[in-house]
């Protein structure tokens, strides 16, 4: 006996096997982010009142680059449009526009990741300091004409830097949500940083923007990595099976056809999950 | 594929053909098979084993118990040479080796012994085979749901053997225990658990994708929903269980990572203090959102542990009882209903954690709520049995025994699902009588009838009965000698959490009566282990000297499952079987036989 519905539908169902297979991996893959959307709830909710950083704990608004953002959601939703596009070129029988279609695919994802990559490394560059006179601020360090990544008040003081040049962040609109009283820092229009330089000696603290600074850190990081890994792996299969696996459309059209309609359910879900994460993230 | 030519797929059988008409090496067929009935054998025996190991985890811990401060007898010697002077100097337990094989006893039991045996085993072995298909529906991912299985489980023994040991914060591993338990190294025992446990969450995503496929598309013809086997339908919400509450705590467990590796504070409260002054961290985290993930996981997991028991005692009964079971419809909507509703009871297990009054009524109402499905299924299976000419193997004293056990078990657990009188219970070893009466002599028992019961299908010999009754009546007595003071020491107030045997609890070394108790628990254990024996000498010596089944179909049965030739070839039928009735015709008036197979014609 061989495995029924590998390829042809049930007809009660009108499913072929690994089509439900998919549904139900996403399924679980909705309860999974679910968690984590859920988990950003409550860690916010729970987050005291304030403007962060002056309040350690309050939720900080505003870090995200929000243009690089909306070009990446366009990007996904560019790539989820072409991955629909390569599956209709099978169902016409067009392998090369198929191919066509499933590079533009291909090049939007990586895209995504090379421009997520660099958000994550201006995030590395980026630090909250706390001076000793209680008041905090947010900024790059500059030294010798570079951005150093990851460093802590530990490592000024090994590397014995009496002070430190800062471009300091002029917060946007986005900072500050309604109703919370900020300094405004005096600038020129139309500036985005002041440069200042800063004694090592009044440095309480300085920590780059990653997990270990915040709450707000840690959901960002851990919900848009655990996406990008999706996305990697979407790109490995589909990589895989337009350039190395593409001999089965010869032996099994059908078949094949159906494992790019699924992989492209797989890559929909990606695409919505960001779709979820772009306005969490980085516009509430 | 003679009777389903209709839905037949024209193409596509490639593939398989290659694979039909040459005979596999040692590895393909024994470790790397594709073979539904291979890897449930291999799960099978992995998860026995590590069911024995957790049980010898719980020997050792028990002696303490009864034995505080005492050298554990030959074992303890072991325990020194293996795990070194700090854990156990002079064969004694140490305070943190008692933390960290009550975690690993439960972690083991619960996620590497009973769900894999349940689940795994079973599920493999049974379903594909009860609605008649010639294998799951994808062979690959289920091979890789094993070894994704075997791999989680060497990294949960590994952890043993890494700097400070094994996790030691209890099976729940909650927060911020869990991540301040072990600073002094990075990669500590609660890494390799977390890690351990996203292996395993892996593997059962894979399993239940597979056994829903498998069920809602491999039914052969004929096989409406009505018609499925009760044990089928026990896996299938069971598989639903498995697929939508793991990821939560698949998620929590990537937290807890974040938390222990990066120092992120997503479970660390602000201004947290231990004995080491203020812990540094940013703080902001919430302890209670670890226990919410983790809640909403391990409460449908209960269910998992319990529905296939409850499947496998049902074919037990119907087959052994000879009539049809009693409310079948109603116990399929039941567990339907229990499905649902256990996804939402999880805080039951959180009163203590000053949640709110309004939230706990809210959990105490669903908590009441699942307790009638319950009720439905084992009043049914009740029922079931009267009026029957019962046959007494061993499957089905095990069987018998599940429902008064499961009952007990369930009982004891009402007052632990209203929030008053929790609070008296919670941290008390009442907790841990209830529970284990669930699992221990409840789906434990389960699962041993099913092994005896599907034993002659997979072997094509019977167990022996004597051996078998020998371990039932030993099993039997041990487990209530074992469970049962829990009860009196619960409910006087002994904590669950004590390393000494609850002696600093009651203070100045006043024993309320109690204490002594925990001796008796040790040597009904130790008989346990005993009694142990008769099923692992039976189990292979059966293997070769056991009684040939005379047919395919020895016990008589109604279900797909025995409709296969014996042992179950390549492909399990000869031709797709049709099916032309429900699954349980036992005793039909005017019938030839006391049975009608679901693939007889009228």
């Amino acid at each position: 006996m061989e495995i029924p519905y590998t390829v042809k539908p049930r007809p009660d169902t009108g499913l072929y096997n690994a089509k439900i297979g998919i549904w139900l991996f996403l399924a679980s893959e909705v309860m999974l982010f679910g968690a984590l959307f859920s988990s950003y709830i409550l860690l916010r909710v729970g987050a005291p009142d304030g403007f962060w950083p002056d309040v350690p704990t309050a939720w900080p608004h505003g870090l995200l680059n929000v243009p690089l953002g909306t070009f990446n959601t366009a990007v996904l939703i560019t790539s989820s449009m072409t991955v629909m596009m390569a599956w209709t070129a099978l169902k016409e029988n067009n392998f090369a526009k198929f191919r066509k279609f499933m590079t533009v695919t291909l090049l939007c994802a990586v895209l995504f990741l090379c421009i997520k990559g660099y958000e994550y490394n201006d995030k590395f560059t980026h630090y909250v300091i706390r001076l000793k006179d209680g008041s905090a601020l947010t900024g790059h360090l500059e030294i010798n004409g570079s951005s150093p990544r990851f460093w802590t008040e530990d490592t000024l003081a090994a590397k014995k830097l009496e002070s430190v040049e800062v471009l300091q962040d002029i917060p946007t609109v986005l900072r500050y949500p309604s109703g919370f009283k900020h300094e405004e820092v005096a600038h020129e229009p139309g500036e985005h940083h002041i440069k200042r330089e800063i004694k090592t000696a009044d440095i309480q603290s300085l920590r780059p923007f990653v997990p270990a600074t915040g709450t707000f850190f840690a959901i960002y990081f851990t919900m848009t990595f655990l996406h990008a890994l999706h996305i990697i792996g979407g790109v490995l299969v589909m990589g895989y099976m337009t350039f190395v696996g593409g001999g089965m459309w010869k032996t099994e059209p059908e078949r094949y056809t159906n494992r790019i309609e699924s992989v492209g359910l797989f890559w929909h879900f990606v695409d919505l999950v960001w779709i979820f994460l772009f306005p969490v993230m980085y516009l509430l | 594929m003679q009777t389903a030519t209709t839905h037949a797929p024209a193409h596509g059988h490639d593939h398989a053909h290659a694979h039909e008409h040459h005979e596999p090496g040692f590895f393909s067929k024994y470790i790397f098979s594709t073979d539904h009935k291979v890897i449930g054998i291999q799960y099978g025996i992995t998860s026995l084993l590590f069911l024995f190991f957790g049980f010898s985890l719980m020997m050792a811990m028990r002696w303490q118990l009864a034995y505080p401060g005492k050298a554990i007898p030959v074992v303890g010697e072991l325990l020194r040479k293996v795990l070194g002077d700090e854990m156990a100097s002079g064969g004694v337990m140490s305070a943190d080796l008692y933390n960290s094989f009550g975690a690993m006893h439960g972690t083991i039991m619960v996620f590497l012994a009973i769900v894999p045996l349940a689940f795994g085993a079973f599920g493999n072995y049974v379903t594909p085979l009860q609605v008649g298909a010639p294998d799951m529906a994808f062979p690959r991912l289920n091979m890789a749901s094993y070894h994704m299985y075997f791999w989680g489980g060497v990294i949960m023994l590994a952890s043993f053997f890494t700097p400070g040991g094994a996790a030691k914060s209890g099976w729940t591993s909650y927060s911020p225990l869990a991540t301040l338990a072990d600073t002094s190294n990075t990669i500590n025992g609660q890494t390799m658990w977390l890690l351990g446990m996203v292996m395993l969450i892996t593997s059962s995503l894979l399993g239940s994708v597979n056994l829903i496929t498998t069920i809602i598309q491999l039914r052969v013809k004929g096989l409406t929903w009505m018609r499925l086997p009760f044990f089928t339908w026990a896996q299938f919400v069971t598989s639903f269980l498995l697929l939508l509450a793991f990821p939560p705590l698949e998620a929590a467990g990537l937290m807890q990572l974040a938390d222990n590796l990066l120092k992120s504070s997503f479970f660390l409260p602000t201004g947290l203090v231990t004995s080491g002054g203020i812990v540094p961290v940013s703080g902001g985290g919430n302890p209670l959102l670890w226990q919410h993930l983790f809640w909403f996981l391990a409460h449908p997991e209960v269910y998992v542990l319990i529905l296939p028991a409850m499947g496998i005692v049902s074919e037990v009964i119907a087959n052994n009882t000879r009539k049809p079971l009693w409310g079948y419809k109603s116990m399929v909507y039941a567990s339907i209903g229990l499905g649902f509703v256990s996804f939402i009871v999880w805080a039951h297990h959180m009163y203590l954690t000053g949640m709110g009054t309004t939230i706990s009524t809210f959990f105490q109402t669903t908590t009441m709520i699942i307790s009638i499905p319950s009720v439905i299924i084992l009043t049914s299976l009740f029922i079931s049995l009267w009026g029957g000419s019962i046959r007494f193997n061993t499957p089905m004293l095990f069987a018998l025994a599940f429902l008064p056990m499961f009952g007990i078990g369930g009982l004891t657990g009402l007052p632990l699902g209203f929030n008053a009188s929790d609070i008296f219970l919670h941290d008390s070893y009442y907790v841990i009588g209830h529970f284990h009466y669930v699992v221990a002599p409840g789906t434990i028992f389960a699962l041993f009838a099913g092994v005896y019961f599907w034993y002659p299908k997979i072997t094509g010999r019977f167990m022996n009965e004597i051996l078998g009754k020998i371990h039932f009546f030993g099993s039997f007595v041990c487990m209530n000698l074992i469970f049962f003071p829990m009860f009196i020491q619960g409910l006087r107030g002994m904590s669950r959490r004590m390393y000494d045997g609850g002696s600093t609890y009651f203070g100045n070394g006043v024993d309320p009566g109690v204490l002594k108790l925990n001796e008796g628990i040790l040597h009904a254990a130790l008989a346990l282990a005993f009694f142990q024996l008769f099923f692992i000498v039976n189990f292979f010596w059966s293997l070769y000297g056991g009684k040939k089944a005379e047919s395919s179909n020895p016990w008589n049965a109604t279900t797909l499952d025995w409709a296969t030739p014996t042992p179950v070839p390549h492909g399990n039928f000869e031709t797709a079987p049709t099916v032309y009735r429900g699954p349980y015709e036992y005793s039909v008036p005017g019938a030839a036989r006391d049975f009608i197979p679901q693939d007889q014609k009228d």
